[in-house]
């Protein structure tokens, strides 16, 4: 070194001080994304993961994942749309929902982001304006129905998997018969469970998945036809089986009673296998919605449920459209999948499920008919909205109040009120 | 003479010191009010277009049976509410603030704090901590009531289309019994030591003194209470909304006007909000709100006596 200490000392504080200007300067150019979404459950995996991930790729994005609860979030959502206060990336409910974002312009068109081309139409349909369009936000992830069972006491009570709806009745029977321990977990006090988690887990081997879902919307079938019926029929059958107090019975309850093996079987959604993952300490496994008597196909609720959009105010839409490319990605099909089995992705990459009872559910599409919740394309848009309405009656049904004729007549009531194929 | 023609100066002060009070009330109370009223008269169309209407919206909200079972319902299980808490809450009130004004009561400050302190507890505890008391999973009521012998009464009452209201009902007269009690234990207060001296010289007993001397001298203050409880119970949503959701199951058992706005003017799940019917919603609890407080003006205060202390 030729410098004088005291020159060099004025070379580091000149390369301190230009270095200070550059990291402001890049601190300023860098994008910051606020994503809005309802899954405060995932914030670690996200915050730990998925956008230290996105950060190795694209270093200069910012990116922050900011949820709402989940009861809260579409109302938080739009207010917040409305305020100009929302975040740049929008995590976008299935169908009317979202469509109802778009049409009132919140939502950025989203057919020309190359990702796109990573997902079919099926995984696109949730998220299209009725003529087909437009898409407008990118699809993430489909969940699966079915039931989680504890294998420790299947075990104990030398019992396997039903196939059959016989099967399955007889299996709660010899539960509630020969221990201790509840037979169905589930609640009716949150209401939602019963809805999604009762009629549109078991309801689809009744109503011919698809089949039967395009012919309500067309107004070709009425739920007051039998194969409606039959679900909430089915449903009825359910409570005996049920853990006492169950009309007091929340969500989280179903979920502590569960993962404390206190139950033997629990309805559920495939989004229940992190959480049952972290909390429960036996090993559990899952079978499909058991099929009526005498039929050979099944059919099972594959729903897609989450999706991925760009607010329309967005001042970063540039970056905003990076991530996405980026989520419309392999790496992060497989990080997605693998960081919360239960969500699995839509797009159309090969990827490795490694959890097992994911993997399980995942197997079902091999095996079974696919089809969605049959109240979330158009037939939620009015007044009343279908999906509020099973809610309300698969309650009463469960409780004991209401009779399934009632609950169906209750329903397409409601539809023929301002749906015009049910008028 | 001059003075007659002379004006008085405009009287400004008067103006500026009314000036601040009048703006902050005239910009975060009027005028959201005057505009939800007449947002009330707008629609809007799938694109977010506000256009015209009149009185649709009220027409929808009284007599279009989609609108308005729902809206009557409410209406019906507000008005439970409201009566559970004049019959529940404003007597155990007045008991417990004429049991803290007898002076022969020691700790009588302890026991106004401590119940007093579930009034300042925020709803959503309040609601979280009675969810697992009641809890028919978790909950320690039902090994109470087996341990007293009425084992057998217990249920799922939050779970139960016919307990559930009066449960909740029940749960927010256990928080808010402490404005009651203080409103009426200060004006009992304020009842002259003479006066209920001289009824005992007089030989009236404990109930007369009570009946016949304190009673009229806190009436205005019960009727005030009164009020009170009439218009927060029509403005009541949070405990509905954080025990039962905004669904307010089972049935529709424990919907009351608040929660029937919030699933109005922000939707719920797949059904999407509208803030016209939500601002007409809004108005019509406005004006039973006014119309009750009209009423007890006009029937009730007025001929109300009232008596120098």
């Amino acid at each position: 070194m030729r410098n004088t200490p005291l020159k060099g000392a004025g070379f580091q504080m000149a390369g301190l001080a230009l270095g200070i200007a550059i990291s402001s300067t890049s601190v300023q150019a860098a994008d910051w994304l606020v994503i809005e979404s309802w899954r405060n459950d995932d914030t670690k995996i996200w915050s730990d993961v998925i956008i230290p991930a996105f950060n190795k790729v694209h270093p200069d994005i910012k990116v922050e994942f900011n949820p709402t609860p989940p009861s809260d979030y579409n109302s938080a959502l739009s207010a917040k749309l409305q305020g100009g206060t929302a975040g740049d990336l929008i995590t976008c409910r299935p169908f009317d929902v979202s469509l109802s974002l778009y049409n009132k312009g919140y939502l950025e068109p989203l057919n020309d982001v190359e990702g796109m081309k990573h997902f079919s139409d099926v995984a696109k349909s949730a998220w299209v304006t009725d003529d087909g369009a437009a898409n407008f936000c990118m699809p993430m992830a489909s969940v699966i129905h079915g039931f989680i069972y504890n294998k420790e006491i299947f075990e104990e009570l030398g019992l396997k998997e039903p196939r059959t709806e016989t099967e399955f009745f007889d299996l709660l029977n010899t539960i509630k018969t020969e221990s201790r321990y509840i037979p169905l977990v589930m609640g009716t006090a949150d209401q939602w469970e019963a809805a999604t988690m009762g009629f549109q887990n078991v309801g689809p081997n009744y109503w011919k998945g698809e089949e039967g879902r395009k012919n309500l919307i067309s107004g070709d079938e009425k739920i007051t036809d039998d194969q409606y019926v039959k679900v909430w029929e089915h449903l009825s059958k359910w409570s005996p089986y049920m853990g006492r107090g169950y009309k007091g019975q929340r969500y989280s309850d179903s979920q502590n009673l569960f993962t404390l093996g206190r139950g033997a079987i629990y309805p559920a959604g495939s989004w229940d296998i992190p959480t049952f993952n972290e909390q429960a300490d036996f090993k559990f496994g899952a079978f499909f919605p058991p099929v009526p008597d005498g039929q050979d196909t099944c059919y099972i609720s594959d729903h897609t449920d989450i999706a991925m959009g760009i607010n329309k105010a967005s001042k970063n839409k540039k970056s905003a459209k990076i991530f996405l490319n980026w989520m419309a990605s392999q790496d992060f099909a497989e990080l997605y999948s693998n960081a919360l089995p239960g969500f699995f992705s839509l797009a159309n990459h090969k990827i490795e499920i490694k959890d097992p009872v994911a993997q399980e559910f995942l197997s079902w599409r091999d095996e079974c008919q696919q089809t969605i919740r049959n109240s979330y394309q158009i037939l939620s848009r009015g007044t009343p909205s279908m999906e509020n309405e099973l809610w309300n009656v698969s309650v009463q049904v469960l409780n004991g109040k209401m009779t399934p004729e009632n609950a169906a007549a209750q329903v397409e009531s409601g539809l023929s009120k301002w749906y015009a194929p049910h008028q | 003479m001059t003075t007659s023609n002379h004006k008085a100066p405009f009287p400004w002060h008067i103006l500026f010191f009314l000036a601040p009070g009048l703006l902050i009330y005239v910009s975060i109370s009027v005028y959201p009010l005057l505009d939800t009223l007449w947002l009330g008269f707008f629609e809007e169309d799938e694109s977010g277009q506000r256009f015209f209407s009149g009185l649709k919206n009220y027409q929808t909200l009284l007599f279009d049976a989609v609108w308005s079972e729902p809206f009557w319902n409410a209406l019906w299980n507000n008005t439970k509410f409201f009566i559970v808490h004049m019959l529940v809450q404003n007597p155990i009130g007045l008991m417990l603030a004429v049991l803290l004004s007898s002076p022969r009561l020691q700790w009588s400050n302890s026991y106004r704090t401590l119940i007093f302190m579930p009034t300042m507890l925020s709803v959503v505890i309040i609601g979280f901590v009675w969810q697992l008391l009641l809890s028919p999973i978790w909950g320690i009521s039902e090994n109470f009531l087996y341990d007293i012998g009425l084992g057998e009464y217990f249920d799922a009452w939050l779970g139960n289309e016919g307990t559930a209201l009066t449960t909740l009902s029940l749960i927010s007269v256990w928080q808010f019994v402490g404005i009651p009690m203080m409103l009426i234990y200060a004006s009992l207060l304020n009842i002259p030591d003479e006066l209920i001296d001289a009824s005992v010289v007089d030989g009236s007993s404990a109930w007369q003194t009570f009946w016949n001397i304190k009673l009229p001298l806190i009436l205005p203050t019960i009727g005030m209470v009164s009020i009170l409880t009439f218009v927060a119970n029509f403005n009541a949503f949070e405990l509905i909304y954080a025990v039962k959701g905004a669904l307010a199951g089972p049935n529709f058992s424990t919907d009351i006007m608040g929660t029937l706005f919030y699933r109005t003017f922000f939707g719920f799940q797949l059904q999407s909000g509208s803030i016209t019917m939500g601002a007409a919603v809004a108005t019509l609890m406005f004006l039973i709100i006014l119309i009750g407080v009209a009423i007890y003006l006009f029937l009730v205060q007025r001929r109300m006596q009232r008596f120098q202390l």
